[in-house]
């Protein structure tokens, strides 16, 4: 269990992570959610030891890090940014980790089989590409087999199927009931891979709870209507005081039936009102369907928190307004 | 089993867990793997031992074709009153930047790479890391630090022979070149310390090369009353005279005073490195 206490870390004038807390509990993914510069490497950073908190704790198992007595049993870390020299082979690289904590030379092939470098192991770790940095961390993060996982965006670079078994393995170490937090500015990789999610801002806590509710909370929803009548029903939709826009015509891995039928995105409306609409002027809906992604959740908690996003353009319609800001603070 | 394909074996098997926390002999493993697995390493120490033998072997070979006797030139006075000094001065005096370089580099490179971050997940209290570094370097410097002494020597004092006869059984000569040896760890471990400090691999290599070779030229500058003795105590001033069978009535340290100045000087670029590596954000 990794337990944050009103954590702060300035660098300079900058507030990087501000009177942060939050606990990571064993047996599930928890993913930690952020825009880039919100603090999600340097909160890590401070969990770890390699930076010292202004004030606050972060502990692990009820210890710092820096009292683990064999750090690479309890913790696995895999840094955003890299820590491997380049002139180094990946073997040499885990040997030298192994070593210090007396672990056997066994345990780097091991660790080398298991993230598919085998083949390289004798390649000096410049000439990786990311992906291959990136399995090459993950093996320095599961050496010690710990209890403990941190993973900073650690499906950057990877290609499909190595993301795809990066999800498994992070799934498959929650459920032997390991600690497992990852983060990503992806919150579409976070929704099909944490069980529950942190979401920081401008290194501060935005809100904390699982990933249906995260999602289920989301003010900023919208629906998905199929119908031959697009043109008529937008035309009363917007009467309405909705907004229906067109969306492309769906290929055949976009589901739903009736392929020929134009699709429409409504929002401003919820999927009620909007089949309401339809009935009173006798138009047939093929798919009528409320959609809430977290993609849509984690922009409105983060829009009011973005660092370096541009400022949204006003929207049009009051009641989003009013919901963005509702559900921000 | 290929491992093309990782996705077919995603378990973390079961790694039996020995150790009772870090011991140190684990730790000296881990920086001997460090520092042999890296090409400057080899790269350095290989210029070193070629450059420092070849350039003794060069500039004894030059006097002794130009000899015009003891009694017709100073230079080859000097060389008569103390040849194991002008032997070792003859290579050292570039081979010992190859050192400078490598000192730095060792402690440099953990952070210009990123491996910092990884050696202190592992070992999160710091100066054990360290610690182990410096002895493990040490060593390793003072074995090939000694070998090339020795050899730069034998190769010296040999092309000398039909000159001037030298060798280890005479006054001195063994305590000069086995504190050549001893003098040039020392430098490496100071230059260690500045690459400790500063983090930063050129800024480090260009204050380590400064303070070794430009210092002296400045304080040759000041006037001669105080400028010799700030000389004397100046870190590659205090160190070579060790290397020197022979003292010139001008020498304010003897032998192993100077090269105790000179370990002051490297201890606490140590503990400056080590002040920066126990307190700075890694």
């Amino acid at each position: 269990m990794i337990e944050v206490h009103d954590l702060t870390k300035r660098y300079g004038e900058k507030v990087a992570v501000d009177h942060l807390s939050f606990t990571v509990e064993p047996g599930r993914v928890t993913g930690f959610l952020g825009p880039n510069g919100a603090g999600k490497s340097t909160t890590m950073r401070l969990i770890l030891g390699l930076d010292y908190p202004d004030s606050g704790t972060a502990t692990i198992d009820g210890k710092l890090y820096r009292d683990l007595p064999d750090p690479l049993h309890v913790v696995g870390a895999l840094l955003e940014a890299k820590s491997v020299h380049p002139g180094r082979t990946a073997r040499n690289h885990l040997l030298f980790l192994a070593q210090t904590q007396g672990l056997p030379r066994s345990r780097v092939d091991e660790v080398l089989s298991l993230v598919g470098l085998r083949e390289v192991a004798d390649k000096r770790a410049g000439t990786f590409s990311l992906g291959m940095s990136q399995r090459l961390g993950i093996a320095a993060a599961l050496l010690g087999d710990p209890q403990v996982l941190m993973l900073d965006e650690p499906v950057n670079g990877l290609d499909p199927e190595g993301v795809l078994w990066v999800r498994n393995l992070m799934k498959q170490l929650a459920a032997e009931g390991r600690t497992i937090l990852v983060s990503s500015h992806l919150m579409n990789e976070m929704a099909v891979t944490a069980d529950y999610l942190i979401v920081i801002g401008r290194g501060r806590l935005i809100t904390q709870s699982t990933t249906e509710d995260v999602i289920a909370r989301s003010a900023d929803k919208s629906v998905r209507v199929r119908t031959p009548d697009a043109v008529k029903l937008a035309e009363l939709i917007t009467a309405a005081g909705g907004t229906a826009s067109p969306v492309a015509t769906a290929g055949p891995g976009n589901g739903g039936s009736g392929n020929g039928a134009p699709l429409l995105t409504v929002t401003g409306m919820d999927a009620a009102r909007v089949g309401e609409i339809a009935a009173s002027a006798s138009i047939v809906l093929h798919e009528l369907t409320p959609v809430a992604s977290l993609e849509d959740a984690y922009m409105e908690l983060t829009s009011s928190s973005l660092e370096f996003g541009q400022h949204q353009p006003e929207v049009a319609q009051a009641s989003q307004v009013d919901a963005t800001q509702g559900s921000a603070r | 089993m290929t491992t093309a394909s990782p996705a077919t074996h995603a378990g973390v098997p079961a790694v039996p867990r020995a150790t009772g926390g870090i011991r140190f002999g684990h730790l000296l493993a881990a920086e001997w793997t460090k520092l042999r697995s890296v090409r400057s390493t080899v790269w350095t120490l290989l210029i070193f031992v070629v450059i420092t033998i070849g350039f003794t072997a060069l500039f004894t070979w030059l006097d002794v074709s130009h000899w015009t006797g003891p009694h017709a030139a100073t230079r080859d006075a000097n060389i008569v009153a103390d040849p194991v000094s002008f032997i070792l001065g003859a290579g050292l005096g570039l081979g010992q930047l190859t050192l400078c370089v490598l000192g730095v580099l060792v402690m440099s490179t953990e952070y210009s790479t990123g491996v910092i971050r990884a050696s202190l997940l592992a070992v999160p209290r710091r100066l054990p890391m360290l610690a182990a570094k410096v002895v493990v370097f040490a060593v390793l410097v003072f074995v090939i630090a000694e070998i090339v002494c020795f050899g730069s020597f034998f190769v010296g004092s040999a092309i000398m022979h039909s000159r001037v006869s030298v060798s280890l059984s005479d006054n001195d000569v063994t305590r000069a070149v086995v504190g050549a040896g001893l003098s040039l760890t020392v430098l490496g471990l100071f230059s260690l310390g500045i690459g400790g400090i500063l983090r930063h691999t050129a800024g480090a290599i260009t204050t380590a090369i400064g303070v070794v070779f430009v210092l002296p030229i400045l304080s040759g500058l000041l006037p001669s009353s105080w400028g010799a003795h700030i000389n004397a105590y100046l870190p590659e001033q205090a160190g070579s005279v060790i290397a020197k069978a022979h003292a010139p009535a001008s020498q304010l340290l003897s032998a192993w005073e100077g090269f105790g100045v000179f370990c002051i000087w490297a201890a606490l670029m140590l503990a400056g490195a080590a002040w920066m590596l126990r307190y700075r954000d890694a």
